[in-house]
């Protein structure tokens, strides 16, 4: 089967691309790492036959939320001087341990019990095209989708004034408009 | 006598000859294979073309010469070019984090040519006719703002990141009045497909192609698509990212040699691209604009409107200084996009103006495009004028280069 063999690759790809991001050095670097993970998802989605969910998948999260993991690593931390990573047994990394065990047990119990499983292999996989998407997203589940929209935009504003410098009593001194932005 | 048909396919015919004569089980592989050299050797020569294109036309927009001295009226100055840059030293600085720096500029221009892969070039072909093929150029293309920020990133270098910050903030500014501008094209499509798309515009109806850019919102949209295209590729009048006079290169000060070329290449490529794009979807890709014309060969209408796009470009950059970055940021989120979602309600209006509403057609036709146009010029002045207002326009002071 050709299928096997690419969604190996790609499986070795997405893992490996985990695994480094939790065990390198930089932080730079793990977000470098991680966006080869989430690229490596987006083309099992593809290969699956997924081409919205992959494409979706590919704008947002390497197009978006890799940028944004980036700009806010060298806002904070400037990418310089890392602490070193350690994986010595802390009970913040036993805690993590856990919950990431829990979390793989669940879904391994969902895609176990789920129909799809049960049926085994016999049922065909969906064909979804674009326009039937479309007209998912525009006519069944049109309010979902304008809830959320307007949940997004509501957060964007929100992040927009958080970010406002207040203009109103602004202080004489640098150390009294800190905790003015602060507050 | 050759017909025009068979000149139009000459390209597929002849791909899918050496297909047949290749050993059964390689056919898919040496198909594969074909296309994405076609594109590659393709897009590249224009690539070097293009390069003596503009330097050409900007001397003489400049009035100087430009290249002159390999070969006659200095074409060959791409090879000589080619030759410097694979023999000059590849220096990189002992500071820069040397993996992510030699990967940067493979993953930029790998990036850039996997969006030529859903791009009609001509009456069937197109390497990959996705069903979703807008969005896969999309998706591809936002991966180069990362190539930017580890080419500006690893070489640690203050105005590297300086430019690279710069360049995504401008990618991600203007990726938004760029999709959106796209998004009045795909309701009248109805369809995503890069190919859907150019064979609904190349349809005729009293010699005149069904065009995109023909319409109020396809003009409009048009416009601003081609705006946001230019800034998106990071060229004169957006060039902050490289900004010469202010942070000397940008992302690639760091890069020499070939590695600098690859820079260059992946710039030019994401111009062709995204040109291509433009083309595909407002000015109908292959198709001819009028029906008598349609006997030249589909691929020489798009590589011809490509070329005419890439001479706008280049007369752009001779002609437009360069802006600043918050008037930079102001006209993306200002004007652009108020812009594209006043041009999306347009599209929408012109959709359910059909001939049951203003009459038959031409009177009704005339009717339709005044009234969209109207909906896009009224908004347009109007926000023009409110973004003019409380700004006085005087004569400049040079306080510091009297």
């Amino acid at each position: 089967m050709g299928m096997t063999f690419s969604f190996l690759i790609l499986a070795i790809m997405t893992l490996a691309g985990g695994v480094a991001a939790m065990t390198m050095r930089r932080l730079v670097h793990c977000a470098l790492a991680l966006v080869v993970s989430f690229a490596g998802l987006a083309a099992l989605y593809l290969n699956l036959g997924a081409e919205f969910a992959g494409l979706a998948q590919l704008l947002v999260y390497v197009g978006a939320i890799a940028i944004l993991i980036v700009f806010a690593i060298l806002l904070t931390r400037g990418g310089e001087g890392e602490p070193e990573g350690s994986f010595s047994p802390s009970p913040a990394g036993i805690a993590g341990a856990v919950a990431a065990l829990a979390v793989f047990a669940v879904l391994t119990w969902a895609v176990e019990t789920s129909s799809v499983a049960r049926a085994g292999a016999a049922v065909a996989a969906p064909q979804t095209t674009m326009r039937e998407i479309g007209f998912a997203l525009m006519q069944r589940y049109v309010l979902p989708l304008e809830v959320i929209a307007l949940m997004l935009t509501a957060a964007l504003i929100g992040a927009v004034i958080l970010a406002l410098r207040e203009k109103r009593n602004e202080p004489a001194d640098g150390t009294a408009q800190k905790q003015g932005l602060r507050a | 006598m050759i017909s025009a048909g068979a000149v139009d396919q000459v390209f597929v015919t002849l791909k899918d000859w050496i297909v047949f004569h290749t050993p059964a089980p390689l056919q898919t592989l040496v198909s594969i294979v074909i296309e994405v050299a076609t594109i590659i050797v393709v897009f590249a020569a224009l690539f070097a073309l293009t390069t003596v294109f503009e330097r050409k036309g900007l001397g003489r927009m400049q009035n100087r010469y430009g290249p002159n001295r390999v070969g006659p009226f200095g074409v060959f100055q791409p090879i000589a070019d080619a030759v410097k840059s694979l023999t000059k030293e590849d220096v990189v600085p002992r500071a820069a984090d040397h993996v992510v720096h030699y990967l940067a500029p493979l993953v930029l221009v790998g990036v850039v040519f996997l969006t030529y892969a859903v791009l009609p070039v001509g009456r069937n072909m197109t390497a990959v006719n996705l069903d979703a093929g807008v969005l896969y150029f999309f998706a591809v293309g936002a991966a180069t703002e990362l190539a930017v920020f580890m080419a500006g990133w690893s070489s640690h270098n203050k105005y590297s990141l300086l430019g690279a910050m710069r360049a995504i903030a401008q990618m991600i500014s203007y990726e938004i009045p760029l999709i959106l501008s796209s998004v009045p094209v795909i309701m009248m499509a109805g369809t995503l497909s890069m190919v859907g798309i150019v064979e609904q515009q190349a349809r005729t109806s009293g010699g005149l192609a069904h065009w995109n850019v023909f319409t109020p919102w396809g003009l409009a949209g048009f416009i601003l698509f081609m705006i946001a295209a230019t800034a998106e590729t990071n060229r004169s009048p957006f060039d902050l990212p490289e900004g010469e006079s202010e942070i000397i290169a940008g992302y690639f000060i760091e890069y020499s040699g070939f590695k600098f070329a690859l820079f260059f290449l992946a710039e030019y490529l994401e111009m062709f691209a995204v040109s291509g794009l433009g083309i595909t979807l407002f000015l109908g890709g292959w198709s001819a604009p009028f029906s008598f014309l349609g006997w030249i060969p589909s691929w020489i209408w798009f590589f011809g409107k490509l070329l005419t796009l890439i001479f706008g470009f280049i007369w752009v950059r001779g002609t437009v200084p360069r802006l600043r970055m918050d008037q930079l940021m102001n006209f993306a989120w200002k004007f652009m996009l108020p812009m594209t979602l006043i041009v999306i309600f347009s599209a929408g209006l012109w959709r359910f103006l059909s001939a049951a509403v203003v009459g038959p057609m031409p009177l009704g036709g005339v009717i339709r495009w005044l009234v969209c146009a109207l909906v896009i010029l009224a908004p347009y002045i109007t926000l023009a004028r409110g973004l003019e207002r409380g700004r006085r326009i005087e004569k400049r002071v040079y306080r510091y280069a009297e």
